[in-house]
């Protein structure tokens, strides 16, 4: 049996926080989860106006995202525009309407494509606490979390600096082969700062510290992106599942990193 | 087991029902308040089936607790026709031949209705987006497609 407790805070969401209890985004996970019987969830935390932190705002270079803004949330704010073919990569209009940034960071593989832009756009966490943590190190111990997101910071990229590529078998909407999100500011026509971004390659959305390395003062053509492709597969061991074999996530993963960055395969 | 009253508006009348820890909207529409243009098909936000429009922009129902609705407005196929007046949508369904078995029918004419009343002459690319979360096994969706531009009064592959 699932019971319900809503709260007025977010801070009173956290205090809830226990074996069994989960918080409640859009519900596309969780809701699943709980029609199915999952035995793990004894107890949803809910908000009851969780339009209270659904805001999208510019925060100089950076982006401010409510964790309970929605992937539809952020198809209508001309100020995250960057943002837009990676919300519109997660679900149907229907999803869209109910999936939450905050949701989609705890998303389950192979899901969470949101979350690996987040990744590469240098997200950091404001959490229930007032606490600040950087996504990439509660995407290593999120299972252990205890607190709560309040929001989301990321940088906003410059012109075409930032590349987004989702890969599935069912077409128009599937879940990822793989995904791949890359920040990539240049200076005088070079790379510098890379951050590259895996999706459903690993249990989590992962950084690629060797590919980003290889990325380090080249220009985005054929052969400066060379050693990048060899790399790609020195940081990732990613998982198999009904959509694909790890060997074959692996195989394909240069292949579509080379679309990404040379733009052919920018959606 | 706790019940929570809750009250919703339904194709614009209002109800009130009591809903169960952790029950969805699906369950309480058929169940509760006897709705069954709603379809169970998934039950994990795969099909499309059981789509609702809540405060007008589609909703999973089987994915939506049943408590957040409170206050909302819930839109069903059960509220497209007035009286023996059927909705435009659902004429040019059966014009188009655009159902088959049926069942992803609701979830379809609700998705294109929240897509018509948004954007009233949509583009193809647009209606294959706007139900691109709707399963439909029988149809191969291109008579569904035809169907939402034809209600749109735009032509169709058929008749264009």
């Amino acid at each position: 049996m699932v019971t319900i407790t809503t709260v007025e805070t977010l801070q009173d969401a956290a205090a809830n926080k226990g074996q069994g209890t989960a918080f409640l985004g859009g519900g596309t996970l969780l809701m699943r989860g709980v029609n199915y019987g999952d035995q793990n969830v004894s107890r949803i935390v809910r908000l009851r106006q969780p339009e209270s932190l659904a805001g999208v705002s510019s925060e100089g270079e950076r982006v401010r995202l409510g964790a309970c803004a929605t992937m539809a949330t952020i198809l209508k704010s001309a100020d995250v525009a960057f943002l837009h073919a990676v919300a519109r990569a997660v679900g149907g209009p229907a999803i869209r309407n109910m999936a939450t940034v905050g949701g989609n960071v705890f998303a389950p593989h192979p899901y969470g494509d949101f979350a690996v832009a987040l990744l590469a756009l240098d997200a950091k966490l404001r959490m229930s606490d007032g606490s600040e943590l950087e996504l990439e190190r509660l995407l290593a111990a999120r299972e252990t979390e205890t607190r709560l997101i309040e929001s989301v910071s990321a940088m906003r990229p410059a012109g075409d600096d930032f590349r987004f590529l989702k890969v599935t078998r069912v077409k128009p909407r599937g879940a990822s082969v793989l995904s791949i999100a890359a920040w990539l500011p240049r200076r005088a026509g070079r790379i510098s700062g890379a951050r590259v971004a895996f999706g459903a390659m690993a249990p989590t959305p992962v950084r690629t510290p060797a590919v980003e390395a290889a990325l380090e003062g080249v220009s985005l053509d054929q052969n400066g992106i060379d050693r990048a492709l060899q790399s790609v597969a020195n940081d990732l061991n990613p998982p198999d599942d009904s959509l694909a074999s790890g060997w074959y996530r692996k195989e394909v993963a240069p292949v579509h990193l080379k679309r990404l960055l040379l733009g052919q395969g920018t959606r | 087991m706790s019940k929570t009253p809750v009250q919703f508006s339904l194709n614009g009348s209002p109800a009130a029902v009591f809903v169960d820890d952790a029950q969805n909207l699906l369950d309480v529409l058929r169940r509760g308040v006897g709705d069954l243009s709603p379809k169970y098909g998934c039950g994990q936000g795969t099909c499309g089936s059981c789509t609702v429009l809540i405060d007008g922009e589609p909703h999973l129902s089987c994915l939506t607790l049943a408590e957040t609705v409170e206050g909302r407005a819930v839109e069903t196929t059960n509220g497209l026709a007035e009286g023996p007046q059927l909705h435009a949508l659902q004429e040019a369904f059966m014009e188009n031949f655009a159902a088959q078995c049926g069942y992803c029918t609701p979830g379809m004419l609700m998705a294109a209705k929240a897509l018509l009343d948004r954007t009233p002459r949509p583009s193809r690319e647009e209606v294959i987006e706007a139900i691109s979360g709707n399963i439909c096994r029988c149809t191969g969706y291109e008579p569904i497609i035809d169907a939402i531009l034809a209600a749109s009064g735009q032509p169709t592959r058929r008749t264009g």
